[in-house]
């Protein structure tokens, strides 16, 4: 049977002293706290079903750093590795998936050119092009819009937000996710920035209504805070996996504490 | 040391798949050459890309295939490197294929099983082969396709099952060519262990 899947997000950054690291962890027996690698190493050993790295910072002087840490990742992890931030061509999609990666994660830059995901997915297959979105809800009534009924029985639609949240886009979010199937993407990283960074749960009705109308995988993403949010994601949610940070960076459950909490609970999961 | 050759046709991550067959002890060439693709003691075709690309890459160099996989050496292939060595596949028209297993690549049917079918499946082994030494019947490995391989029980090591069962593992009657859906670079220890067991046999 096909599993629902267990993805730790490092999100990775340049720090001056110490190189690259990924931001938020504290993990204290790492030989060097925050290393991409060893990270990336210790979330296999525990179980992880996918990694997923996001470049926080980049720029174009830190892609090369990016690819490098890509390159050891790969040389020594051999789970799927999916790298995004800041990723705006077809020529940079190509070096990181040469350097091992096996799939991108395009976010705004498909928002501004939807021809990128298009022309992504004709050449490295659809398989390899997983669309971000990022959303808001918006709570203003409009005929136009995908209007989703919210946990205490308001409804608002859900607004596609760029550049880090900071940006609405005045797009509706389910038809988004419609479009980005057309084009070809073949998974959808959903992360409601309502929830996102706040451990208070997954955004529930954002994400099984996409789960439900696109064909597609979903993988849900922001506001995992423990172990019931996870299994909210995929019961409720119908999320097909589920994305998750602080949980594991500040060690409150290890991947396989989660997996086991799931197969208890009857979700299938690879342990 | 086996010298292995990952037949590069120009696309995609071909660093995991020589990653992952140098930490199962081989020396690894990627290459299109000619030469090096007979004088190797194993063949990879990997599996990236749109079926009908991957062909129209082949053409100059199928009949190298074609020879080493006459002369008994282990030829395995990965995803749509699997799906190559059959008769022929639907994906994007009619496309014939190398036709090494005979066999289709079909599209999955639309129902509620998403597609592509992306994630990690449990196998079920249908032939004791050499290439599941050491591994567990239902072991779990990396998948990620939205056509499948129709073809025999007859060249059929194990299926999984999505919707409807297909054929996850598949080999040729003389059993020197074995064909995965799956990522075996990506299935962790299991793959890995899989990959150990194809060198085993160059």
């Amino acid at each position: 049977m096909l599993t629902k899947r267990i993805i730790p997000c490092l999100d990775v950054t340049l720090d001056d002293a110490c190189g690259t690291v990924v931001k938020g962890v504290e993990f204290v027996d790492l030989k060097r706290a925050g290393d991409p690698v060893e990270l990336a190493k210790r979330y296999n050993e525990q179980g992880a079903d996918e990694l997923v790295f996001l470049d926080i910072t980049a720029s174009h002087e830190h892609r090369a750093t990016m690819i490098d840490v890509i390159e050891r990742t790969a040389d020594e992890v051999f789970i799927p590795l999916t790298v995004g931030g800041g990723i705006s061509s077809v020529e940079t999609i190509r070096q990181i998936l040469r350097a091992g990666a096996d799939k991108v994660t395009i976010n705004t830059a498909a928002i501004k050119n939807t021809e990128l995901i298009k022309e992504a997915s004709g050449i490295f297959g659809s398989q390899c092009i997983v669309t971000a979105i990022d959303c808001k809800r918006n709570l203003t009534i409009q005929p136009d819009k995908n209007m989703v009924t919210l946990e205490d029985g308001s409804r608002a639609w859900y607004e596609v937000v760029i550049y880090g949240g900071r940006t609405p886009t005045g797009i509706d979010a389910i038809w988004w996710g419609q479009q980005i199937e057309k084009l070809g993407s073949g998974e959808i990283l959903l992360t409601s920035m309502n929830r996102d960074g706040t451990c208070g749960g997954f955004d529930i009705p954002i994400t099984s209504a996409i789960s439900e109308t696109l064909d597609i995988p979903v993988i849900a993403s922001g506001g995992a805070g423990n172990i019931e949010h996870i299994y909210e994601a995929f019961i409720k949610g119908k999320a097909d996996a589920a994305l998750a940070a602080s949980i594991f960076h500040f060690g409150t459950y290890t991947v396989n504490e989660v997996k086991q909490y799931l197969q208890e609970k009857g979700v299938p999961v690879r342990i | 040391m086996k010298t292995i050759v990952i037949i590069d046709y120009g696309l995609g991550n071909l660093r995991s798949v020589q990653k992952a067959f140098e930490h199962a002890g081989a020396r690894v060439s990627i290459s299109n050459n000619v030469r090096e693709i007979r004088n190797a003691d194993g063949l990879v075709l990997p599996g990236v890309g749109a079926f009908y690309d991957g062909m129209v890459q082949l053409q100059e160099i199928k009949y190298a295939i074609y020879d080493v996989v006459n002369d008994d050496k282990p030829l395995l292939g990965i995803c749509l490197g699997m799906q190559m060595l059959l008769t022929e596949s639907e994906e994007g028209g009619r496309n014939k294929g190398l036709g090494i297993i005979q066999g289709q690549a079909i599209r999955f049917p639309k129902s509620k099983f998403k597609v592509p079918h992306i994630g990690w499946n449990s196998l079920d082994f249908k032939d004791a082969n050499s290439f599941l030494r050491n591994i567990d019947d239902h072991s779990y490995v990396y998948f990620v396709h939205s056509y499948y391989a129709k073809t025999s029980p007859e060249y059929t090591v194990a299926t999984c099952t999505y919707g409807l069962e297909f054929a996850a593992i598949i080999k040729n009657k003389k059993g020197n060519v074995i064909g995965t859906q799956y990522h075996p670079e990506k299935s962790g220890d299991v793959g890995l262990q899989m990959i150990q067991n194809f060198l085993l046999r160059c």
